[in-house]
């Protein structure tokens, strides 16, 4: 415990913690002083100044601490990825998958599959080193090994991925003009975020609304209405709808159902249900964004197609960067699994290693920084 | 050239063998640059192999046994024309003056000088164990570098103490022969350098395969507590790749059997070198357990094997040029900078050679790259990574091996041979010769040319990968670089960063035990640095 005092006016500010960490012994690896105070705005409000006023002293940028532990090699990438997530994290399943990668999740399992595929290496290795000596190895044991950690890498590769989790799954609301699709967007996001009109063709350009819905995060996004126009601008807008409408991981699909474009998650709507009842029989779910009608019904079946698509609570998310290493390596050892020749094989091997170096950050540091701290350098 | 004894040029101490996985392309290098010792292996040679033919040329590794006598023979032969002059004496200090070697203090006299190279082999202050009994020495009946050693350590470059082994030598006539597998010489007439023509060779001899058995594990293991191995007399290091038959009893004792390679010293020579052997047991434990062994039931030891410990320094003190940083003019080469086998020490030799002269005509320093050859692989491994055990070569080490073949060494190196100013006419011309060969039509139809088509798309891939790396490595690690301000780094990264001292990120990547997050940690303080 000691007394927090004002530098210049020797003020007594508060009564705190404080704790020293020498380096290297600390999260970022140089020395470290904490100091906890009492809670309650004011006494941060004064000592926040105080310490200001102390040369070389000023508050740290957002996720400078973490880039600090990451430059004096405290944490490797995987876990500055994680740290990186959790601080951007606004959801409870965001905030779960990013401290998985903080504590060191995907690491421990790369260093799993590493030592399983330097065995491999050395496998092949010895057969080539070691000719014409006793114990060559059959060469049969070192393609199935190679197929079947291929397979398995395959496999992560098939779970749900970090992007969708952590940018939103993309809900995107199409259809033909002046089928309420904006109405709706308003009515579920609340406030007036789209324009809204009697006019076809209001919405020219897609509006995008990120959104929790059940700890979920939403990428909400109202599409131009899609038809045949002269205007160029909205020429535009239409040619991006359906590009939208193609990459989106949930399609809510606001005009008559035979004209709902192909895609394997759909949600059929029945826009303006007060104006105009669906037909009886009619698969599309009857919504009125001006009553209220429908829109519990919308949002619990795209939370229940939504859920499916993230990642399970204690699992490990991979993200695009992540993937495509674990791609790489997949690919390698499949090619190795393949290859008759040993070289060969054992050429493959050692690409599935570097593949696996760039994943934890030990090869290829300019791409994998770039991609790293851009992310803290969004203005934030 | 100092030596002990004058009949030591081209002695070969250990197996009568050159070549093999790894060492014959080491081989086939230097031969590029003149080498003698694919020459003077060819002239000898009495049986031939191409290991790993099965598999692809990448790894095919050219072996021959040599006759001993005449393998002396060719290399004394080869000496005597160079007009290299052999002065018979110790060399007993090296003589600085500002920190540079101007000349050498030896037994008959000093010598002034501008560069030295230091090849001592086995001889560093050398100890020599049979058994019970241990003498100074750097092989059997010979002297030891006691004082040069004495210079090594003060000038601080001493790491530490290896060890190597040498089995019994046999007498053939006492060997049943009939009762053993036999291994002929290729039909193929290949060669080991590229300058040698067709015609002249001795005759081809057989090799035979022995293989020990429970009764010779059980004698060995018997017998532990008399081997300076483990009775602890010896605290070198030996190589975990030629493992001594000590060794092989304890780590592998459960196997039913190691193979021997019974190959001939000569062809007027009756001795047999038992190659998987290798001992410093007692000679009565010897002869008991070669004895036990199906076709050496009656085999008489001429010489008992013996385990030999020298002195070693640390390589990551000395220059990719083989120069000690400390001492510039001073160069080491051979088993001094912890590796063991002929090839490697000769492929040394020629690296210190090229530069020792370099230095002394002020001309430019000769330059091998990990990827266009084996000796690069070497010199960067030992010069970023140090040694730990008598360091050998293999193919693994070389990352790059689709392109490091034994059969395109004048492709890989011939334009730098001709650049170094070192080789004869003949060579020149061989090499010219090859390069037109290269560009002309034919071309696709040799082996070399088949090889380049069978290995062209993974060559590229790993050009590919060569430009991504290069990127990283284009911020360079100043030589003045601080590891302990580099907060965040442990004691053990700064010791191994510090010793290693790599020029590049793709050096430091390389260091042995650096962790990825030590790494960024060096990428992210030479980049600022670098802006700074």
């Amino acid at each position: 415990m000691r007394e927090i005092r004002h530098p210049q006016t020797d003020e007594l500010l508060d009564h705190a913690l404080v704790l020293r960490f020498d380096a290297p012994a600390s999260a970022t690896g140089e020395d470290v002083v904490e100091l906890h105070c009492h809670g309650g705005r004011a006494v941060v409000d004064a000592v926040l100044p105080a310490l200001g006023t102390l040369p070389d002293l000023r508050q740290a940028q957002p996720g400078e601490f973490t880039r600090r532990a990451f430059e004096n090699g405290r944490i490797d990438l995987t876990e500055a990825e994680g740290l990186a997530d959790l601080l951007e994290a606004e959801t409870e399943s965001q905030r779960k998958a990013a401290l998985m990668l903080a504590e060191g999740g995907l690491r421990k399992q790369t260093g799993q599959w590493q030592e399983r595929v330097l065995a491999l290496a050395a496998q092949a290795e010895r057969a080539i080193d070691y000719a014409g000596e006793d114990d060559e190895v059959g060469d049969l044991s070192l393609s199935r090994e190679c197929g079947a950690l291929a397979k398995e890498l395959n496999r992560w590769l098939a779970r749900p991925r970090a992007e969708p989790l952590k940018d939103g799954v993309r809900v995107v609301i199409a259809g033909p003009p002046n089928a309420g699709k904006s109405s709706l967007l308003n009515a579920v996001a609340g406030g007036e975020r789209a324009i809204v009109s009697d006019v076809p063709g209001t919405t020219r350009d897609h509006i995008e609304v990120p959104l929790a819905l059940a700890g979920i995060p939403l990428l909400l996004t109202d599409t131009a209405g899609l038809r045949a126009t002269s205007d160029p601008v909205e020429t535009i807008g239409v040619a991006r709808a359906e590009r939208l409408s193609e990459a989106a991981d949930i399609l809510v699909w606001m005009g008559p159902p035979a004209n709902a474009p192909q895609h394997s998650r759909t949600i059929l709507v029945h826009g303006k249900a007060d104006i105009v009842p669906p037909d009886s029989g009619s698969a599309a779910l009857p919504l009125s964004a001006k009553t209220g009608e429908g829109i519990v019904d919308l949002l619990a079946r795209i939370g229940r197609l939504a859920e499916r698509m993230l990642p399970a609570d204690d699992a490990i998310a991979l993200n695009r960067r992540q993937a495509g290493h674990i791609q790489d390596a997949a690919n390698f050892l499949a090619a190795a699994a393949d290859e008759v020749e040993i070289i060969l094989a054992a050429e493959n091997l050692r690409a599935a290693r570097t593949a696996f170096d760039q994943l934890t950050g030990r090869a290829g540091f300019e791409d994998v920084l770039d991609a790293l701290f851009s992310r803290f350098c969004l203005g934030k | 050239m100092l030596t002990f004894r004058i009949e030591d040029a081209g002695q070969m101490s250990c197996n009568p063998s050159i070549g093999g996985v790894g060492k014959g392309h080491l081989v086939r290098e230097l031969d590029v640059f003149d080498g003698l010792m694919a020459r003077a292996a060819d002239c000898a040679m009495i049986h031939r192999r191409m290991l790993n033919r099965s598999k692809g040329p990448a790894v095919w590794g050219p072996r021959i046994q040599a006759d001993r006598r005449q393998y002396g023979a060719a290399i004394a032969g080869a000496l005597s024309r160079s007009g290299v002059e052999i002065i018979v004496a110790e060399g007993t200090r090296m003589i600085t003056r500002g920190g540079r070697v101007i000349g050498v203090e030896t037994t008959q006299g000093q010598l002034s000088c501008r560069a030295v190279v230091i090849a001592t082999g086995t001889f560093l202050d050398a100890k020599l164990f049979v058994g019970e009994e241990v003498a100074p020495g750097g092989r059997r009946d010979e002297q030891a570098s006691i004082a040069l050693a004495q210079q090594v350590r003060e000038i601080g470059l001493g790491q530490g103490r290896l060890k190597t082994g040498t089995p019994p030598r046999l007498d053939g006539r006492t060997i049943d022969w009939s009762a053993l597998e036999e291994q002929p010489s290729d039909p193929e007439r290949w060669t080991m350098s590229a300058l040698t023509g067709s015609g002249g060779e001795l005759p081809q001899l057989r090799c035979a395969i022995a293989r020990t058995n429970s009764r010779t594990h059980d004698i060995v293991g018997g017998s532990f507590h008399r081997s300076p191995l483990f009775a602890g007399a010896i605290e070198g290091r030996g190589p975990r790749y030629c493992p001594s038959i000590e060794d092989k009893v304890l780590r592998f004792g459960g196997r039913d059997g190691h193979q021997i390679f019974l190959e001939p010293e000569g062809l007027d020579d009756s001795l047999v070198y038992p190659n998987g052997i290798s001992t410093s047991l007692p000679a009565d434990v010897q002869i008991e357990f070669v004895r036990s062994v199906r076709g050496l039931e009656r085999a008489e030891i001429v010489r008992p094997g013996y385990a030999v410990e020298y002195e070693h320094i640390d390589p990551r003190r000395l220059r990719t040029t083989l120069e000690v940083r400390e001492m510039p003019g001073l160069f080491l080469a051979g088993q001094i900078n912890g590796t063991t086998g002929y090839e490697e020490a000769a492929a040394q030799g020629l690296v210190a050679g090229l530069n020792a002269a370099a230095v002394s005509r002020g001309a430019k320093e000769v330059r091998f790259d990990r990827r266009t050859s084996y000796i690069g692989v070497m010199l960067d491994d030992l010069t970023v990574q140090g040694v730990s055990e008598p360091y050998r070569m293999m193919t693994a080490r070389a990352e790059y091996r689709l392109s490091l073949r034994a059969d395109n060494a004048t492709t890989r190196l011939g334009q730098a041979a001709l650049d170094a100013e070192c080789v004869t006419e003949s060579r020149r011309e061989q090499i010219e010769e090859h390069f037109m060969q290269r560009s002309a039509p034919a071309w696709s139809g040799t082996e070399e040319g088949k090889a380049d088509a069978l290995y062209a798309p993974y060559v590229e891939r790993q050009q590919r990968e060569w430009e991504a790396v290069r990127r990283d490595v284009a911020v360079r690690i100043p030589e003045s670089l601080d590891y302990r301000a580099i907060a965040g780094l442990s004691n053990e990264m700064i010791e191994r960063l510090s010793s290693a001292r790599p020029e590049t990120l793709d050096q430091a990547s390389r260091v042995a035990g650096v962790t990825p997050a030590a790494l960024s940690a060096l990428f992210m303080a030479a980049h600022r640095r670098a802006a700074a």
